[in-house]
């Protein structure tokens, strides 16, 4: 049996050719498709209405978060924060005919989910064997620079006043790189772009986001052991790109001592 | 002169609405044109909007694609979809407000004209028809190069409250410059995507 997504939103029924899914979570699917122009690609994100939802309570909450995720990514491109520029966006959603959901237009971008480049890296570490100084001193400079380049895009999030809440390595991205299979080592040159803001809140609170990091490094720690000995670079990164980060970085080691719910609600 | 008017057919719109763009520059008759909508005179339904509140292609295409959008889903602000697309440049709810910053005013000399086919008898020849006969102004080209000469920054960041904002003033055409103006073009896209959510 294959899937069928849910019918398309307005006015993506018109579209040709149509958006193409390129994936889908619990509550959303991401579509490839374009802007203004047919050569111009964008990402569009919808967010389908739940039919075993109270359709009132659907639509609201539908709204809330779709506009959520809008507001923060609108804040942080004003901010010089690099994320997707928000293009266009429907929060309402059509409930007539039962095809609803609410949309958000976003610019594309063209590169490799770190969680990928990261994971060419250790195979390509792996299929090398024993480096040579030389070269295993040219590999982990590389990565450094990396881990230095996502600390300071997380400082940069954070100084703007806004939580990520998913920080994973597949939910930041490496402007630039070509996705063809590469057999050496990938390339880590690039701008760091965070994306996937449908978790995220705005605050200013040192535990959110001493509470962002720690699922950051865990993350590390979980899908990318290599590279998780690295993980301080990204701190060093983060240390210098706003003046409360220090703070934060102290909070860190709290939150590492606890776990992320101090709160102990939800 | 019928050359000057572009039609646009715009992905994800439906293909009986294409939109039909003209600039003008050293607009002479703008009171007269002004004049037109105020009295409501159905021959002049029109978006004109002051071009020196227009940034670039993209900038002017979103706003007609939020307000094109909202007329297929029934939910116009103001009288029509031409009023709609001045509004929608907006960053705010305020009509009267968005008509002074970005519509036609008395002393206009720089006009971007917009018609969306909302009928089958508006056609590329009769827009274009209708304008060379009305429009007493020399068409220009509806590209970046030409808005890029038209535009005023200062204006634009004041418009949508974004003097902070750190991009390099007008006059520049630098390829340094390039990314601030992709920062500031995003930042009205951002402002005119998410206009009415409070």
């Amino acid at each position: 049996m294959t899937y069928t997504p849910p019918p398309l939103p307005p006015p993506y029924t018109n579209t040709s050719p149509p958006p193409t899914l390129l994936t889908q979570g619990a509550e959303a699917h991401l579509y490839k498709t374009s802007y203004l122009t047919p050569t111009t690609p964008a990402a569009l994100k919808i967010r389908p209405s739940k039919p075993y939802r109270h359709p009132i309570l659907d639509k609201r909450l539908t709204r809330q978060r779709i506009l959520q995720e809008a507001r923060c990514l609108v804040k942080l491109v004003r901010e010089g924060v690099s994320v997707p520029a928000v293009l266009a966006l429907d929060y309402e959603g059509q409930s007539e005919n039962n095809n609803g959901g609410a949309w958000l237009l976003m610019e594309w971008i063209e590169g490799l989910v770190v969680r990928v480049v990261f994971e060419r890296w250790e195979a390509f570490m792996k299929c090398s064997g024993e480096l040579g100084g030389k070269e295993l001193e040219r590999e982990e400079k590389k990565v450094r620079g990396l881990m230095r380049g996502i600390g300071g895009v997380v400082g940069g999030l954070h100084r703007a006043g806004v939580i990520h809440g998913d920080l994973t390595t597949s939910n930041l991205m490496l402007r630039g790189l070509s996705s063809g299979e590469g057999e050496g080592s990938p390339g880590m040159e690039g701008d760091v772009v965070l994306i996937d803001f449908g978790l995220a809140s705005q605050s200013i609170s040192e535990e959110d986001r001493a509470v962002d990091l720690y699922v950051l490094e865990r993350a590390f720690g979980s899908t990318h052991p290599r590279a998780e000995k690295f993980f301080e670079h990204v701190l060093e990164g983060y240390q210098g790109s706003y003046k409360g980060a220090h703070i934060t970085l102290k909070r860190l080691q709290d939150v590492r001592m606890r776990g992320r719910k101090r709160s102990m609600i939800g | 002169m019928t050359s000057s008017l572009e039609s646009i057919q715009l992905p994800h719109l439906p293909a009986s609405l294409p939109i039909h763009v003209a600039l003008y520059r050293d607009v002479q008759n703008a009171p007269f044109l002004r004049q037109q909508l105020i009295s409501g005179n159905a021959d002049f339904e029109y978006a004109f909007i002051d071009a020196s509140s227009v940034l670039s292609r993209t900038h002017a295409l979103s706003a007609v694609f939020r307000a094109v959008n909202d007329y297929l889903n029934e939910r116009l602000k103001s009288r029509n979809v031409h009023s709609e697309i001045v509004f929608s440049f907006s960053p705010t709810n305020n009509i009267a407000d968005s008509f002074r910053k970005f519509g036609i005013s008395d002393s206009t000399k720089d006009l971007l004209v917009v018609k969306v086919s909302t009928a089958p008898e508006i056609t590329h020849e009769s827009v274009a028809a209708h304008l060379a006969q009305s429009v007493e102004g020399t068409p220009a080209p509806f590209n970046d190069e030409t808005l890029s000469r038209i535009a005023d920054i200062t204006k634009i960041k004041k418009a949508y409250k974004l003097g902070s904002l750190n991009v390099a003033p007008a006059g520049q055409t630098n390829g340094a410059n390039d990314s601030g103006k992709k920062l500031l073009e995003n930042s009205l896209l951002g402002a005119i995507a998410i206009r009415g959510a409070t």
